[in-house]
């Protein structure tokens, strides 16, 4: 495998021999990866090779469903801590590392509300508190300009791009230290894809970005580091522009030259 | 096939096609120097401008392909080294004009002395250009090794031919005139070697991935 752990960066995570099945599936095979604090980390492959399995690990998804189980470390620094352990409430996962799913999906709310919900749960009622915490998110996701004057509007009277921008301040309201997105854009035109892949090179300054996506052209673009998963491995990992310009494994070079086959 | 792999093999041999041309310019302008042939090298000089015609086709392949294919890692690398070979090879073409521009000025002169290391000069040459080709086409990293190993051995030349141009100036004011031109002659067969040599190390990136331009010789 040409897998190297040693990346020289400070980690915000790091996956030790990961393994996840779903029942009797082996969907995840012996996964070992750094994550590179406030970097962006890249997963592509072929539908079905484990990416968004290995994604939804970070913030324990799979618990929402039985048989499902984790083998290994995702151990998250400074503190230590593997948060795949059992003896580590999910929800406590979920505060610290927070998701944006594909298609954009706002509560049926008001902008405001959709901000402050994650606020709210965590028990913040005051005022002042949830409009300085909503505008600071609004604004991160660059879209406090947009959407000022009308915070008391639904949520789906946006458009889609705004719509998954909005889900990215609701994701950020809770101060979260790792976002995951998965396909954050494949349900966005390029204008509202360009805006979000902006977003996402802003956002690593302060938070750290792990992304999953098909569009190879996006994760040269945005990422710093990429790893090429297949049938549930990691085949490759390495610095993006390494990755694009002169993979080591035969196997990512099919795979991003569309040779696979 | 793939539509995108056709395209790919159309461009490489549009590249093959220029080379041969380059290549068979070179050696005729060295022979409308020896055999003193003045309709070869007007035929070098008139050929140049389809050499130039394929540079700018090869260019235009090469971006056109950029831009609708988004072509990545060993595709990329290919692109890339093909539209930087087409430079060079549209330079050696250049270089080959002028030496049957100094061909045409020299065969109205008295032949000063026969040509002995001008052709050995040129024969290396031809021949480093023939295999940084055939090392693009193979994608062997071994020739094109050898290659870069060869520029030595063509500079040498030049040294010795600009050594005994000097001595023949210095003994008499006479020859100056087809001495310089003589070894402009040489300095641009120098240049051809060079051109050779960048087209060989963009070969290594080819293959390895790997830019060895403006470094020490790896030892392997």
């Amino acid at each position: 495998m040409g897998t190297e752990n040693k990346i020289e960066e400070k980690l915000k995570s790091e996956v030790k021999n990961l393994n996840f099945y779903y029942g009797n599936v082996h969907a995840l095979k012996d996964v070992n990866m750094p994550i590179a604090l406030n970097k962006v980390t890249a997963l592509i492959g072929p539908s079905g090779c484990g990416k968004t399995t290995f994604l939804r690990c970070f913030n324990r998804m799979h618990d929402l469903y039985p048989n499902n189980r984790y083998e290994g470390e995702i151990t998250l620094y400074p503190e230590n801590v593997n948060i795949i352990s059992s003896a580590i409430d999910p929800i406590e996962v979920r505060m610290r590392i927070s998701m944006v799913f594909q298609k954009p999906n706002p509560f049926p709310k008001s902008i405001y509300e959709n901000v402050a919900y994650g606020l709210r749960v965590r028990g913040v009622t005051k005022k002042n508190i949830l409009d300085e915490k909503v505008e600071a998110a609004l604004k991160g996701a660059a879209l406090w300009e947009e959407v000022k004057d009308r915070l008391s509007g639904s949520a789906f009277d946006m458009s889609g791009g705004q719509q998954q921008r909005l889900c990215i301040a609701r994701a950020l309201a809770t101060d979260p230290e790792i976002l995951l997105f998965d396909e954050p854009t494949s349900a966005l035109d390029p204008i509202a894809t360009s805006k979000i892949e902006e977003l996402v090179i802003e956002l690593k300054k302060k938070v750290t970005i792990l992304i999953v996506t098909h569009n190879m052209q996006q994760a040269a673009r945005i990422s710093d580091w990429t790893g090429f998963m297949m049938l549930g491995e990691l085949i490759e990992f390495d610095k993006t522009d390494k990755i694009f310009t002169a993979p080591s494994e035969k196997l990512t070079e099919d795979y991003i030259t569309g040779r696979f086959g | 096939m793939a539509r995108f792999d056709e395209e790919l093999i159309h461009l490489k041999e549009m590249v093959l096609r220029m080379g041969a041309m380059v290549e068979r310019s070179i050696k005729d302008s060295v022979r409308s120097l020896v055999e003193r042939d003045d309709d070869l090298a007007k035929a070098v000089i008139e050929r140049d401008h389809q050499i130039n015609t394929l540079d700018v086709q090869i260019d235009e392949e090469c971006i056109r392909l950029i831009a609708l294919m988004q072509p990545m890692a060993g595709d990329l690398r290919f692109l890339t080294t093909a539209m930087k070979i087409t430079t060079d090879l549209e330079r050696m073409g250049d270089n080959a004009v002028n030496i049957a521009e100094r061909a045409l000025e020299l065969n109205r002169e008295p032949i000063l002395k026969p040509y002995i290391d001008i052709p050995h000069m040129s024969q290396i040459a031809q021949g480093m250009t023939r295999d940084a080709l055939d090392a693009f086409v193979r994608r062997d990293k071994k020739l094109a090794m050898d290659v870069i190993m060869r520029d030595d051995e063509v500079d040498d030349l030049k040294y010795g031919i600009l050594e005994e141009l000097i001595s023949f100036m210095i003994r008499d004011p006479n020859t100056v005139y087809r001495a310089m031109k003589i070894s402009f002659v040489a300095q641009y067969l120098e240049r051809i070697a060079d051109h050779a040599t960048n087209i060989a190390e963009m070969v290594i990136y080819l293959v390895a991935g790997k830019i060895i331009r403006h470094m020490a010789l790896p030892t392997e």
